[in-house]
């Protein structure tokens, strides 16, 4: 099936050559980064972290996300994500490669990184998170895979798949909870110290995911001609509006723990984001950018005429996932390590060469998906060819 | 066969490319590693036929044990005591790395990470 | 011979599980070849059931101004384990070094605080906790709990993945975000450094006590305010201290239970 995708447009071609360009300098990068180490990133002794875990977390959710299209669609035989399913699949292949190239690029020593499998800590969470990561990966490929393929075949799908779609279906929000467990386990760091992590997690990823895929369906809709119809949309949009006002009611819920309880550890990361800590606000305006949009967002989804409109639609679930972007990555991250185990404030900006990485590593997510959903597309075409 | 004659010839060309260092190397016996002899003592820990083909894998059980165990001492099979030091024992009668360790490692192009951490006999010349 | 699928798996399988298992038996084979050799522990070594450290404030501001400003115990250990002195304090490494108070103990602060108390230097390093969170979530088990209570690196293991800096809530920890070896002054031949990409911090000088020595940094401190011993023997030198004695501890509401005292 792969030769599917060796056909195409010229801008099919110019949009692979464009991403290659990211994927190269990005590797450059990465090539300096191996031989200076992660010394040319703006990490510190205090925030450990950064953009690359930053961008890791937030693709966890994207990758999860594919549980929302596909329950509906297997558990509740809910057949308008019928033409939906296999994109959903995909986004997770695609996110998870993202996923899994962000953690080694994150290892100082990355040529060691197979320790893990050959001493493995059976209390670190971060073993689980790669057991979870890449049996996801193998589950959302073996699914997606087989049902393409028996859609090029023109046969039903095996019978040995169903069992697996399900485990696949239990295993999404495992990724999501695991990867919030790395955080939210860690004595000291108050911003992340709190129960809710995890299920603040899963309703981000089940905001930003189908919102990610309604951009993604409206583009295939104008550049290649596939609809997956206005039932699904909406229906998508649905999911979207629920989720994401579940997920901006948790983080209010933070904001009043912290605050209500008056403990100055709770207090500090919210207050470094978001109006100045110590005299050092660096990632305000960016905190206040994701409130923004998360209110435009809001408004355009809750309106039915502006949720019912694809254009108002696709510019709201822009903004659902730029705003949960901004408070799931960077927000994340910098207020985990802010203030410091002293109290202080160690200022974090990622650097060229670090954003040109990570730039690099979407860059690779969007080539795989690109390749994955042409075959899809050509696959489809076939499939109505044959119908007709 | 089809296309007998450019199949027969891109595999002869493939077997000619994959055995150039073999030609490249042929009869060059300068090529074969000599490491430098120990500048002191008069006996290695073990033989030199197992050191050659085992060095590796004890240095690996050292460290863990050494690491990991407290176990810091090392009785040789001929019954002597070393303590477990690449920097304090190993190197305190192969005094050169680049000589020692380097001549066979460059040779079959192995690059273990050892000297990244560990200071070499030549290192320690340059602090003096 | 046609072979069918169902045979075609069959062989395939046999052949899988019998080339691992021969390759699994050269490494068991050829593993004997080393299990002749024995490994033994030094009979000097120190022992101890669970190593810890007072640290006597008093006695270090009795010491003056001048001895804090060049503690011997911070230039010792220092020296001692090829600690480079990178200037970007972002990129900084150090196993022992000294912060004020406030930032020792941030939950204590009051802005009555004794005028004195702000002034004092505190010596900070690793607390070797009893429930340390960086043994806990070390993937690869490079950072990890020795039975006498060291919280032990080993750097031949670690990947880098900085998860111990994320657990540790004392900030202890220091990675190598770039090749150390500029940035040493001088060269201890008797420990390695380190290489970038591992994380690194105080080890409580396990190789000393290994050959029967004090650590670096209390045999250096001129006052002895720094008293290694064990926490696990009721009639060691710092447990008669701590018995007498009103001791601090950091962030002690976390439960790591840290190993080191402070005495003020």
């Amino acid at each position: 099936m792969l030769e599917l995708a060796l056909r195409g447009s010229k801008k099919y071609w110019l949009w692979l050559g464009f991403l290659s360009i990211f994927i190269v300098i990005g590797f450059a990068f990465y090539i300096k980064q191996l031989t200076v180490g992660l010394g040319i990133t703006g990490l510190s002794r205090d925030v450990s972290w950064g953009f690359y875990i930053a961008n890791f977390t937030f693709l966890v959710g994207v990758a999860a996300s594919a549980v929302t299209i596909v329950l509906p669609y297997y558990w509740h035989n809910h057949k308008i994500y019928g033409r939906m399913t296999l994109l959903g699949e995909f986004l997770a292949v695609s996110a998870l490669i993202m996923c899994l190239l962000l953690v080694i690029i994150d290892l100082g020593y990355p040529s060691r990184v197979f320790n893990v499998l050959l001493y493995p800590n059976p209390s670190s969470i971060l073993v689980y998170d790669v057991i979870v990561l890449n049996g996801y990966l193998l589950l959302n490929l073996i699914c997606g895979w087989t049902v393409l393929h028996s859609y090029y075949k023109g046969t039903s799908s095996p019978s040995w798949l169903k069992p697996i779609i399900f485990l696949a279906i239990i295993w999404a929000p495992l990724i999501h909870i695991v990867t919030a467990f790395i955080y939210q386990g860690l004595p000291g760091r108050h911003y992340w110290l709190t129960a809710i992590m995890a299920p603040k997690f899963l309703v981000s990823a089940f905001s930003s995911g189908p919102a990610f895929l309604i951009i993604l369906a409206s583009i295939l809709k104008k550049v290649a001609n596939f609809d997956i119809g206005e039932r699904a949309f909406q229906s998508l949009a649905k999911t979207v509006t629920y989720f994401f006002i579940a997920f901006w009611a948790f983080y209010l819920f933070e904001v009043f723990t912290a605050f209500y309880s008056g403990i100055p550890g709770h207090k500090a990361p919210i207050l470094y984001l978001f109006v100045g800590f110590h005299g050092h606000a660096e990632w305000a305006p960016f905190l206040w950018t994701a409130v923004i949009l998360a209110i435009v967002g809001l408004v355009l989804l809750l309106i039915p005429k502006t949720r019912k409109n694809e254009t108002t639609l696709v510019l709201a679930s822009l903004a659902v996932f730029f705003s949960v972007y901004i408070e799931k990555s960077i927000g994340l991250l910098v207020g985990g390590f802010t203030p410091n185990p002293f109290e202080g404030v160690t200022t974090y900006t990622p650097t060229f060469p670090e954003v040109m990485i990570t730039l690099g590593v979407w860059a690779t997510g969007f080539l795989v998906l690109t390749i994955l959903y042409k075959i899809v597309l050509e696959v489809e075409k076939r499939r109505i060819l044959i119908h007709s | 066969m089809y296309n007998a004659d450019k199949v027969i010839v891109g595999i002869l060309v493939l077997i000619i490319f994959f055995t150039t260092p073999f030609w490249l190397n042929y009869k060059r016996v300068e090529a074969l590693p000599k490491p430098e002899r120990a500048e002191k003592g008069e006996k290695c820990i073990e033989d030199t036929a197992y050191m050659r083909a085992y060095h590796m894998k004890l240095l690996d059980e050292w460290r863990n044990e050494k690491v990991r165990e407290s176990k810091i001492y090392y009785q040789s099979s001929d019954g002597r005591i070393y303590l477990k030091s690449l920097q304090r024992t190993c190197m305190e009668c192969h005094r050169s790395m680049a000589n020692f360790c380097g001549r066979c490692h460059a040779m079959f192009a192995v690059k273990p990470d050892c000297w990244k951490c560990h200071i070499a006999p030549e290192e320690v010349k340059k602090w003096r | 011979m046609a072979l069918n699928r169902r045979d075609f798996f069959r062989i395939l399988g046999i052949g899988v599980i019998s080339s691992v298992g021969v390759a699994g038996l050269g490494r068991i084979s050829s593993r004997a070849e080393i299990e002749v050799v024995e490994h033994k522990a030094s009979p000097q070594a120190l022992i101890g059931k669970r190593w810890g450290m007072v640290i006597d404030m008093k006695k270090c501001l009795e010491a003056g101004e001048e001895c804090i400003n060049n503690c011997k115990a911070i230039k010792a250990c220092h020296i001692t384990h090829n600690v480079p002195s990178i200037p970007d304090k972002k990129k900084e490494i150090k196993w022992i070094w000294m912060d004020n108070f406030i930032h020792t103990f941030p939950e204590l602060e009051d802005i009555r605080l004794k005028e004195h108390l702000k002034k004092f230097p505190f010596l900070l390093l690793c607390n070797h906790c009893d429930n340390p969170p960086c043994v806990r979530v070390c993937p690869t088990k490079a950072t990890y709990k020795r039975k006498d209570g060291i919280v032990m690196m080993d750097f031949h293991r670690c990947i880098g993945c900085r998860f111990c800096m994320a657990g540790c809530p004392y900030g202890a920890r220091s990675f190598n975000w770039i090749d150390p070896r500029p940035y040493l002054t001088s060269i201890n031949p008797e420990f390695p450094s380190r290489k970038a990409g591992v994380v690194e911090k105080c080890l409580f000088c396990y190789q000393r006590l290994d050959e029967g020595k004090l650590p670096a940094c209390v045999e250096a401190c001129p006052s002895k305010a720094l008293i290694f011993g064990d926490l696990g023997d009721p009639n060691s030198e710092i447990m008669q201290i701590l018995k007498e004695r009103f001791a601090l501890r950091r962030k002690a509401e976390l439960g790591t239970q840290p190993s080191v005292y402070y005495l003020i």
